[in-house]
């Protein structure tokens, strides 16, 4: 049992609108019907009203639940209403909590607590090292028995070239990827913001985008070297995604992510010195930016990851260089995606669906959500049309740290099934 | 910078008309400084805070003066033995500060955009004395009057500014300001002190020193030594950066002016010879800082313009 949620009963709905599925190769009007959580049938039918699309529910590969330790910020509870608001059928949860999920006790105690709280199914991870420290490796045989999907030491990178290297051999043994956080931590230390025009000009400390894309380079050659899969977490920069292109070309099984804030801002918008605006990595240029979108048309970047990552509104209201790092973004990824990338023309809706569902599902080697009959009802609905304001009072989550708050996007999620149940209904 | 409550966080919130205005405020203000009777009573009754997070003698000095010679009551509140080391949080002691309804509140911090979130909590003009290595937008102030009044003139003054410039808060708003004016800015420093993409701000960089022959100006950063500590190391040691960088007298063109910050490290940055010579401002800019600040405050307070101002002044 790789993903758990609480008990319920399962639904029977009928949806009408545009059906896109782009695995299926799916994009007609039509209307699904779904028995008991099961799709029972895919017919087409008269057109919906305009703006309306039902396509393959969202999963999540990067979420900070921050339980157990910080549950003033985010629970299972809370966080996974807001995955379901976000059209989310699946999400996995990174480690980095107080204390690390770096032993199975943890881990179990944690899984059980999903099992009474979470709304949407959830998978959690382990780190790759006791307590993140860097040093030694967690027991992760034990780990991916008591239900870990993969192991990260997410939010700090794997420093040692040792370490590194033992993990991914011995991740073997644990038959679980690698997910990996890539930082070069000598080049970072002290960094708040992309180091380029910007920060020179602001007198912040920067966080160059060498420092990710020496670390991808090192990771995917001992990532070949061992013969292991790798995923690699929340890229931004173009020499990363440059550097994954040439590695899976050379035959590495890699996969990787980027994050809406990535995709759609750049470090321009620091200026501002809105602490809703750090996070790690943190906002690069337009050419950065426009490399992640190449890479997300392509393939390279196969995976959408909100690294949705709650922080106390009292630990944001701070100067921007005391600020913790992170920004959430389960409620808003989809509409800030749809607000930028596809209305901006940079980016085919079937591309992004299939980026935010069935790309991250494979990656960790869960069940790919899919529009057929015979399938579990992991559905959601979207209004393409609807226009709203992302404003703190409607968040799900406990936290209210977006890097969009009173922009106005297009694009709103109107239900979520997930695992035949509505999980969500506007 | 003219709004309903005007604060000077940064010099990117000054127009020109507003740059030259505060100049000539200063100029007819530094008239004062040679009377027996210095004291004026434009700002009598209203209450000028200095909130100091960082330890600064010369800044600190400079504003207090300069309130108490426009006769406004003072009160300066540092981080040591404050409320500040108790994890009180900026914003908190801005609006603990605003009970008492200052007219003004000085700000030094550590960190870039702490005057900001000062002035987001408080009903003050709020005068930022230094954010991190961001702005210090009063230093740059106090240049531009030294400049002018040495020279006659800041329309086309070509100035090398040399030295630590990755970590100086000083540098970047001298070079916004010196763009303000139509001045033309030059930086010199090893490449190791350059931010990277910083001639993005308009302004020639280079490495060589062979540079400042051609300037006006030579505008010198103090070379801060906890930048030389272990594992911070941004030059292989002080003495070659003397060597390669240090404003000797065989480096000074006659004509030329030197200008530093101050404080000054004698016989790294600058040669003590230089520093004691007839082209050195640094005392002048000690005193420019008085006279620049004295007119920030007025200004801040009195608003707007000369034009209502000088004739005030004239009869204190």
């Amino acid at each position: 049992m790789t993903l758990v949620c609480r008990n319920g009963r399962r639904d029977s709905l009928t949806i009408r609108a545009r059906i896109v599925d782009p695995g299926e190769g799916l994009d007609a009007q039509g209307t699904v019907t779904v028995e008991d959580g099961v799709v029972t049938a895919v017919e087409p039918g008269p057109a919906a009203p305009t703006g309306l699309v039902l396509a393959p529910a969202f999963v999540d590969p990067h979420v900070h639940l921050r339980t157990p330790g910080r549950e003033d910020e985010e629970t299972i509870a809370s966080g996974t209403e807001a995955a379901a608001a976000g059209g989310y059928c699946a999400i996995v949860a990174m480690p980095n909590t107080e204390p690390v999920v770096d032993t199975a006790s943890v881990l179990q105690a944690l899984v059980e607590r999903a099992r009474a709280e979470a709304l949407v199914p959830t998978g959690f991870t382990a780190a790759i090292s006791k307590g993140q420290r860097g040093e030694e490796l967690t027991e992760m045989a034990e780990l991916a028995a008591a239900g870990a999907l993969a192991f990260t030491d997410d939010g700090k990178p794997v420093a040692s070239a040792q370490l590194m290297r033992r993990a991914l051999a011995y991740s073997a043994v644990a038959q679980r990827p690698l997910a990996l956080h890539c930082e070069e931590p000598a080049l970072t230390h002290d960094g708040h913001m992309h180091e380029g025009a910007v920060s020179a000009e602001l007198g912040l400390g920067g966080w160059p985008s060498v420092a990710e894309t020496l670390m991808v380079e090192r990771d995917l050659a001992l990532a070949a070297y061992e013969g292991r899969p790798v995923h690699l977490q929340h890229l931004s920069a173009r020499g990363s995604v440059d550097a994954v292109r040439r590695a899976r070309l050379g035959g590495v099984a890699v996969s990787a992510e980027a994050s809406p804030h990535h995709l759609c801002e750049t470090d321009e918008t620091v200026r501002s010195l809105d602490p809703n605006m750090k996070m790690n990595p943190p906002l690069r240029t337009e050419d950065d930016r426009r490399a992640l979108v190449e890479a997300v048309l392509d393939g390279t970047i196969d995976c959408i990851a909100t690294d949705h990552a709650p922080h106390a509104r009292h630990e944001k209201d701070v100067p921007f260089e005391e600020a913790p790092f992170g920004v959430i973004g389960l409620e808003t990824a989809f509409a800030a995606l749809h607000t930028y990338l596809v209305r901006g023309g940079e980016v085919p809706l079937a591309t992004l669906l299939e980026r935010m569902s069935a790309g991250p599902a494979r990656a960790f080697g869960l069940p790919v959500p899919r529009i057929a009959v015979g399938e579990p009802a992991n559905l959601v609905l979207l209004d393409l049309d609807a226009e709203w304001t992302v404003r703190e009072e409607h968040f799900r989550s406990r936290s209210a740290n977006s890097w969009l708050l009173g922009r106005t996007l297009a694009g709103a999620v109107v239900k979520t099934v997930a695992d035949g149940r509505v999980v969500f209904d506007a | 910078m003219i709004e309903p409550r005007r604060h000077l966080l940064e010099v990117a919130d000054l127009t020109r008309a507003d740059a030259e205005r505060l100049l000539d405020t200063a100029r007819a203000l530094e008239r004062t400084l040679d009377r027996e009777m210095k004291k004026l009573p434009a700002l009598r009754g209203r209450l000028v805070v200095n909130l100091f997070y960082e330890s600064s003698t010369r800044t600190l000095a400079s504003f207090e003066l300069a309130a108490k010679r426009l006769s406004a009551d003072t009160m300066t509140l540092r981080s040591s033995g404050s409320s500040v080391d108790k994890g009180e949080s900026l914003r908190d002691t801005a609006l603990t500060l605003g009970a008492y309804d200052p007219d003004v509140v000085i700000v030094r911090h550590p960190q870039i955009g702490a005057a900001s979130i000062v002035a987001r909590a408080t009903e003050a003009h709020v005068v930022n004395a230094g954010d991190g290595k961001h702005q210090h937008p009063t230093q740059a102030l106090l240049d531009l009057f030294t400049i002018r009044e040495t020279l006659g003139r800041l329309d086309g003054v070509s100035v090398a500014i040399v030295g630590d410039v990755l970590h100086s808060r000083v540098a970047r708003s001298l070079v916004e300001a010196l763009r303000l004016v139509g001045a033309e800015p030059l930086l010199v420093a090893p490449p190791t002190l350059l931010p990277r993409g910083i001639e993005q701000m308009g302004c020639e960089v280079t490495t060589s020193i062979d540079a400042i022959a051609d300037v006006d100006v030579v505008y010198v950063l103090r070379m801060q030594s906890e930048r030389m500590q272990p594992g911070a190391a941004f030059v292989p040691s002080l003495r070659e950066y003397t060597a390669l960088y240090g404003i000797t007298p065989e480096r000074v063109r006659p004509g030329q002016v030197v200008m530093h910050p101050g404080p000054m490290n004698r016989g790294i940055e600058i040669d003590p010879r230089v520093a004691d010579s007839g082209a050195s401002l640094v005392t002048t800019q000690v005193r420019s800082g008085l006279v620049v600040r004295m007119a920030v405050l007025y200004d801040l307070l009195t608003a707007p313009g000369l034009h209502v101002a000088a004739p005030a002044l004239e009869v204190a």
